[in-house]
């Protein structure tokens, strides 16, 4: 199944280095309409107004975490499907178990390097 | 002569009518007291005022070495000092790894001017940098739970000069954590840090 590189991608994360990052990344493989957000509130917005494909978020972020960004997706009649990866430095069982419960499609642990990020975002699309 | 059941109430109403009084001087009343009264107290009642001024000797000593240790320096002065040190550290890496990505995306810019194997190499380099770069968020993550840290112990601080007397704002007591905020344990050590496999692992366990 062939992937769509052109859909909207929407990096979240409050980090602006690390979104410059990621944005680089994205663009590296061929995933050039990417949209940024500070924290999950400005995300929410921006998902509810916009017509994205894909999440890519960081958890640890205030006043809306990535944890609760995702629980509002799920809970959003029209974002519940949307594919949601968590990039973020928080390793513990505890955080994966929370994440995969809300409904996180994949899970990136920070630091990671641009195989693990092509190899999850394909993992991703290619079952959404 | 004061009747043995009557003195520790008399002592804790004494403690509670003159509550900032020196231990010191508690020390001297007592040992003046005993002094007026070698003839007349019982011999329970004397052990009583003899531990009552062992104890107040003990508190003063305690104040004059937290006093000598200068903790009011450490909360004014030594830890805002190290948190501003630390603070300046995530400022100057952020620039620079901002200076580091500018020149990264001058390189990928070329790309497209590039023959193959030319531009495959500086896409392998660039990418290789990008990655490299993330080295900010985790450094950032760290030095802000060590900024934590050195917060609570100036908490601490502040109580125990409170405690002993030395003036200063109370102690205020944490926040309680949202419950979402107690999964956010930021970066851990690499010794006890799960892998991106183990994730993929545990992740795999739920299908």
């Amino acid at each position: 199944m062939s992937i769509d590189k052109s859909m909207n991608v929407l990096i979240v994360d409050d980090y602006k280095t690390m979104l410059r990052i990621i944005r680089n990344l994205l663009k590296q493989i061929d995933f050039h309409n990417v949209e940024e957000a500070s924290d999950g509130t400005d995300a929410l917005v921006k998902l509810r107004a916009g017509n994205f494909g894909l999440v890519i978020s960081d958890w640890n972020m205030v006043p809306m975490t990535g944890l609760e960004l995702l629980v509002e997706v799920r809970h959003d009649p029209l974002l519940k499907s949307l594919p949601f990866i968590m990039i973020t430095a928080e390793s513990k069982t505890e955080n994966v178990v929370a994440a995969k419960q809300a409904g996180v499609s994949n899970y990136i642990v920070k630091p990671f390097n641009a195989e693990t990020l092509r190899g999850k975002i394909e993992k991703v699309l290619t079952h959404a | 002569m004061l009747e043995a059941a009557l003195l520790p109430q008399r002592l804790a109403e004494l403690r509670t009518r003159y509550p900032a009084s020196d231990p010191e001087m508690v020390a001297d009343v007592v040992r003046a007291v005993l002094a007026t009264m070698r003839g007349d107290v019982t011999a329970p009642n004397a052990s009583l005022l003899t531990e009552v001024e062992e104890l107040a000797c003990t508190v003063a000593d305690a104040r004059a070495e937290i006093a000598a240790l200068q903790a009011a320096d450490i909360r004014a002065s030594h830890i805002p000092s190290a948190t501003d040190e630390l603070d300046a550290i995530v400022a100057r890496t952020a620039a620079a790894t901002n200076t580091i990505l500018e020149c990264c995306e001058t390189l990928d810019a070329l790309g497209p001017s590039l023959a193959g194997e030319a531009a495959r190499a500086v896409q392998d380099v660039t990418t290789k940098v990008y990655e490299a770069c993330g080295f900010q968020d985790i450094t950032g993550q760290r030095i802000t739970k060590v900024v934590a840290t050195l917060q609570a112990i100036e908490r601490k601080v502040a109580h125990i000069i409170e405690i002993f007397g030395r003036g200063t704002n109370p102690a205020t007591a944490p926040e309680a954590a949202h419950e979402t905020q107690s999964l956010l344990n930021g970066p851990q050590m690499p010794a006890s840090a799960m892998g991106q496999s183990d994730i993929d692992a545990l992740l795999a366990s739920f299908d």
